[in-house]
């Protein structure tokens, strides 16, 4: 178990900068998600903590001792970093046992030591008595499991998940899942955990970090990056934020202050020592919306009402913006169809910072 | 830090310098001693073998007979191969599989035994034409003896090849192509030459251009077909050169080897040219369209094909086995004068038959094992390396078989006349330079397989078996080598098909002692000897079909196209 630092890593092929001056301070024991869109960067920043890509420029740290930095890397063979690939990885050539064994064979373990090793790995993982089968021969979620045992048995000094459930059906993915929370549990190994699937991130991590197109943008717990985003982009990417643009009125007052949206006034969430500004975005979510039920709220029209059993889920598009979409669900009984008129009301948001800012 | 990061490199770099070292010996070298033997021989610049070359007449003559047969044999190649194709892919045809295998047969056997075959069919002393009577009375010229007996033979043995390019164009042919042109209207004809042909364009280019280097570098039909009639081809003046004047006259038939050289190279030239001006590229993958039904016509069709089978394969190895029975020249056989005896005198009686049986068994052995080693590091770095010049290494690799193999040959002859400076190892007049020329010409059929099979390899695995600590040589043991063997093995066991009945390379390099089952079976041909000739045939070609057998075994484990005769 170790600490994981990144400091100002960037990393260019060619022209293109696939991770720009990322810094992330993984503690000892702590389970990180870096979440963000394909193309983010977040494979490329899993590559190079493994040492399988070197860095430009800037440092990589594993328990203290520098890997990899602008002068040289230190091979991937030497990190004592484990690796849960996204298709597993098994070598097809090798038995179950063989497959979790080998870099105990590698290491010239004893042979009795190694095969009790192995032996509790797969107990860990509850493959008992299949240790002589071929991958080819397991499920899918077996072969998973396999292929955390394997990483387990050395003992990693931290462990790189590499979209682990990617390949899993829906109803594989909870129970693994729940799996890996166990997992972390039981070791305390510091975990990287590389995903785009934010339910995935929110539901594992002690903090995520979100990339957007080789740089990160916000480094936080689940339930602050979800209350408090820290820019536009992890605002409308986790849960699908609705951004409206908003005049800020007051300063902050003990954490809330007053802004103008659509026409009319409401008090947000925002930061220590916002003062009133023009242009800002306020974050909301569907959940803060509402039908507003006396003379608050802005009008609008009902652009279209989708059933989805039990609530719809409106899109409503104000008069005071009629290019914007506010979508929000009504639970039943539904009210709104295609073509009403109604009035709603934003019950709170959170005011994103000014950009620039440091968060 | 810094010596941690030198530790983990220092296997890369071993293995690298030994690829390298491996590549420049066995394909750069050569290569560059035949265009200094050109620019500069004895090390002073001078024109004067070129100017000799060009003046001779017998270059001139040589050079269009090339051209005539390989362009003829090209044409030909191209037809039967593109039709075969577009019938075996694209319609409701029966028995594909079988189709494919039987067609692509030829391709396995040694040009010189295809030769040898169609010419105790069709010549007067044939056992088969004899069965019937209809022989032709002794003394009769062969009519194979011509130039449209060459070409006729050529396109025989590289239909196949076209064949098997086209047939891979049109398997990645989405079917929604040929399916929007039928619903706007057009026939399945209209369709073929609109839409499926001018789409093939790229396939029919490079599987033209591979037929015109194989054309216009084949020694084996030119050699048994056009040196009786006295019809000379480039390869076939160098071998006669050479024959009558030694290492003498080295130096202008490495004027000649360039020559052919340059013919193969123009022709890959003209397909590049040819396939860049119009855009033929295919963006979308699905499905291969459903077969076009013969309806009343497949019946018609599918016994064109078997009779074309019949006239390509089963006839001409029939003709052979034949001939292999007969006690004697124009005996006719029936029950009573088949005999073994020809068998007997080859395999046991004859010395330079038998030492050739066991030459060419150890070469191509030897060459096929030293492949396969070679073949998995080269591989790895060309397919998996990060090193951008590795690639070249990948071009060099596959020149001395791109290249006719008498440019190659030459090329040996002039690296190895004399001993080898600072051990004084004599290479030249020994089987070794024959073993030097096999390892040069034959490691990209290793190769080829082998990246392939690197491409079908999830890098995953061998990274998961980085971060469990394993060093390059370890992986490769462990992980690498395992999963790519079969690639690689498939690889070395082509080499071995086609090393053994090799007569290129071999009636250039040979001497007493280091006879191959190639110039034996040549040398009897010439002497009038067929019996002889047909049974050796006979017997390699038998060892051929065993061995594409065992092949087949590996065939799961192996990616498409590895085999070319697996449908």
């Amino acid at each position: 178990m170790a600490r994981l630092t990144l400091d100002h890593v960037t990393k260019s092929f060619a022209d293109f900068d696939a991770v720009k001056d990322v810094s992330i301070d993984v503690a000892d024991g702590e389970f990180l998600a870096v979440l963000g869109p394909s193309g983010c960067g977040k494979t490329t920043l899993l590559r190079l903590i493994a040492g399988f890509e070197k860095v430009t420029s800037g440092e990589i740290r594993i328990g203290g001792d520098v890997v990899s930095n602008s002068g040289g890397s230190v091979g991937p063979e030497r990190r004592r970093v484990g690796i849960v690939f996204q298709n597993y990885a098994l070598w097809p050539h090798m038995s179950v046992a063989e497959n979790i064994g080998y870099s105990l064979k590698v290491a010239k373990l004893d042979k009795a030591v190694a095969r009790q090793k192995v032996e509790d790995a797969l107990a860990l993982v509850n493959l008992q008595g299949l240790g002589e089968r071929r991958p080819a021969n397991l499920s899918g979620g077996q072969r998973q499991r396999v292929a955390l045992a394997r990483c387990l048995v050395a003992a990693p000094s931290l462990v790189l998940f590499d979209e682990p459930l990617a390949n899993l059906d829906v109803h594989l993915r909870a129970s693994m899942e729940d799996e890996f929370a166990a997992f972390h549990e039981r070791t305390g190994t510091t975990i990287v955990y590389i995903t785009h699937d934010q339910t995935e991130a929110m539901a594992l991590a002690d903090r995520i970090a979100v990339m957007d197109r080789g740089r990160l943008v916000q480094l936080a717990r689940p339930r602050d990056l979800y209350h408090e985003p820290a820019n536009e982009m992890v605002a409308s990417f986790i849960s699908q934020g609705i951004l409206l643009t908003a005049d800020v009125l007051t300063g902050e007052e003990s954490g809330h202050c007053k802004v103008r949206v659509l026409g009319s006034e409401l008090v947000v969430r925002c930061r220590p020592g916002e003062r009133p500004r023009a242009g800002a975005k306020i974050c909301c979510r569907s959940a803060d919306i509402e039908i507003s039920a006396d003379a608050s709220g802005f009008d609008g029209l009902v652009k279209r009402a989708v059933y989805q059993g039990g609530a719809a889920r409106i899109e409503f598009s104000p008069k005071a913006g009629p290019d914007l979409i506010l979508h929000f669900e009504q639970p039943d009984p539904v009210v709104l169809e295609n073509g009403a008129q109604a009035r709603l009301r934003i019950k709170s948001g959170w005011l994103i910072p000014a950009a620039g800012t440091a968060f | 830090m810094p010596t941690r990061i030198r530790e983990s490199r220092g296997q890369e770099m071993v293995l690298t310098a030994a690829a390298a070292v491996v590549i420049v010996l066995l394909s750069m070298l050569p290569m560059l001693r035949l265009v200094k033997e050109i620019v500069a021989p004895g090390g002073i610049l001078s024109t004067a073998a070129v100017e000799a070359g060009l003046r001779s007449p017998a270059t001139w003559i040589a050079t269009w007979h090339t051209l005539v047969v390989g362009i003829g044999g090209t044409l030909l190649a191209v037809l039967s191969g593109t039709l075969v194709a577009v019938l075996v892919s694209l319609t409701d045809i029966r028995c594909r599989s079988a189709l494919v295998l039987c067609y692509v047969m030829p391709l396995m056997i040694a040009p010189q035994v295809t030769a040898l075959a169609w010419l105790q069919l069709f010549g007067p002393a044939s056992p088969f034409l004899k069965l019937f009577g209809a022989a032709p009375p002794l003394g009769t010229k062969n009519p194979l003896y011509s130039t449209s007996g060459i070409i006729l033979l050529l396109g025989v043995q590289y239909g196949p090849l076209v064949f098997l390019l086209v047939r891979a164009g049109l398997r990645k042919l989405p079917r929604e192509l040929v399916e929007a042109a039928r619903a706007g209207g057009a026939n399945w004809f209209t369709v073929l030459a609109t839409i499926v042909l001018p789409l093939m364009t790229p396939s029919i280019m490079a599987a033209a251009a591979l037929a015109f280097v194989s054309c216009v570098g084949n020694f084996g039909i030119p050699a048994f077909l056009g040196i009786p009639a006295n019809y000379l081809v480039l390869p076939t003046l160098i071998y006669q050169k050479l024959a009558g004047g030694g290492p003498a006259v080295l130096g202008e038939t490495a004027f000649l080897s360039v020559l052919i050289g340059m013919i193969a190279m123009a022709g890959i030239l003209a397909q590049e040219v040819m396939s860049r001006r119009r855009d033929y590229r295919i963006s979308s993958t699905s499905l291969p369209a459903e077969p076009y039904e013969l309806g009343r016509w497949r019946p018609v069709v599918q016994a064109g094909m078997w009779l074309l089978i019949v006239l390509v394969l089963v006839l001409p190895l029939f003709g052979l086995v034949l001939t292999s029975l007969v006690p004697g020249y124009g005996i006719a056989l029936t029950a009573k004068t088949a005999t073994l005896d020809n068998y007997r005198f080859v395999l046991f009686e004859h010395d330079a038959a038998t030492r050739a049986f066991f030459n060419s068994f150890w070469l191509s052995i030897a060459a096929a094992f030293f492949a396969v080693i070679v073949a998995v590091p080269v591989g790895y770095l060309i397919a998996w390396g990060k090193q951008r010049w590795v690639r070249l290494l990948n071009l060099s690799v596959e020149l001395p078989y791109a290249l006719p193999g008498v440019v190659l040959a030459i090329a040996s002859l002039l690296l190895f006349l004399r001993p080898i400076p600072l051990t004084g190892i004599q290479l030249y007049n020994t089987v070794w330079i024959i073993l030097y020329a096999y390892l040069a010409r034959f490691l990209v059929l290793a190769l080829r397989p082998t990246i392939s099979g690197y491409h079908q390899i999830d890098r995953a695995l061998e990274e998961a078996a980085q971060v469990a600590g394993a060093g390059l040589f370890t992986r490769m043991r462990t992980i690498i080598f395992p999963l790519v063997a079969p690639a690689a093995v498939a690889g070395g066991l082509l080499i071995f098909m086609t090393a053994l009945s090799e007569l290129t390379v071999s009636a250039l390099l040979w001497s007493s002692g280091s006879e191959t089952i190639g110039v034996v079976m040549f040398s009897f041909e010439q002497g009038g000897d067929s019996n002889y000739a047909a049974t050796m045939s006979v017997v390699t070609v038998a060892v051929t079909f065993a061995l594409m057998l065992v092949t087949n075994l590996l065939a799961p484990h192996l990616p498409n196209g590895v085999l070319p005769w697996r449908d």
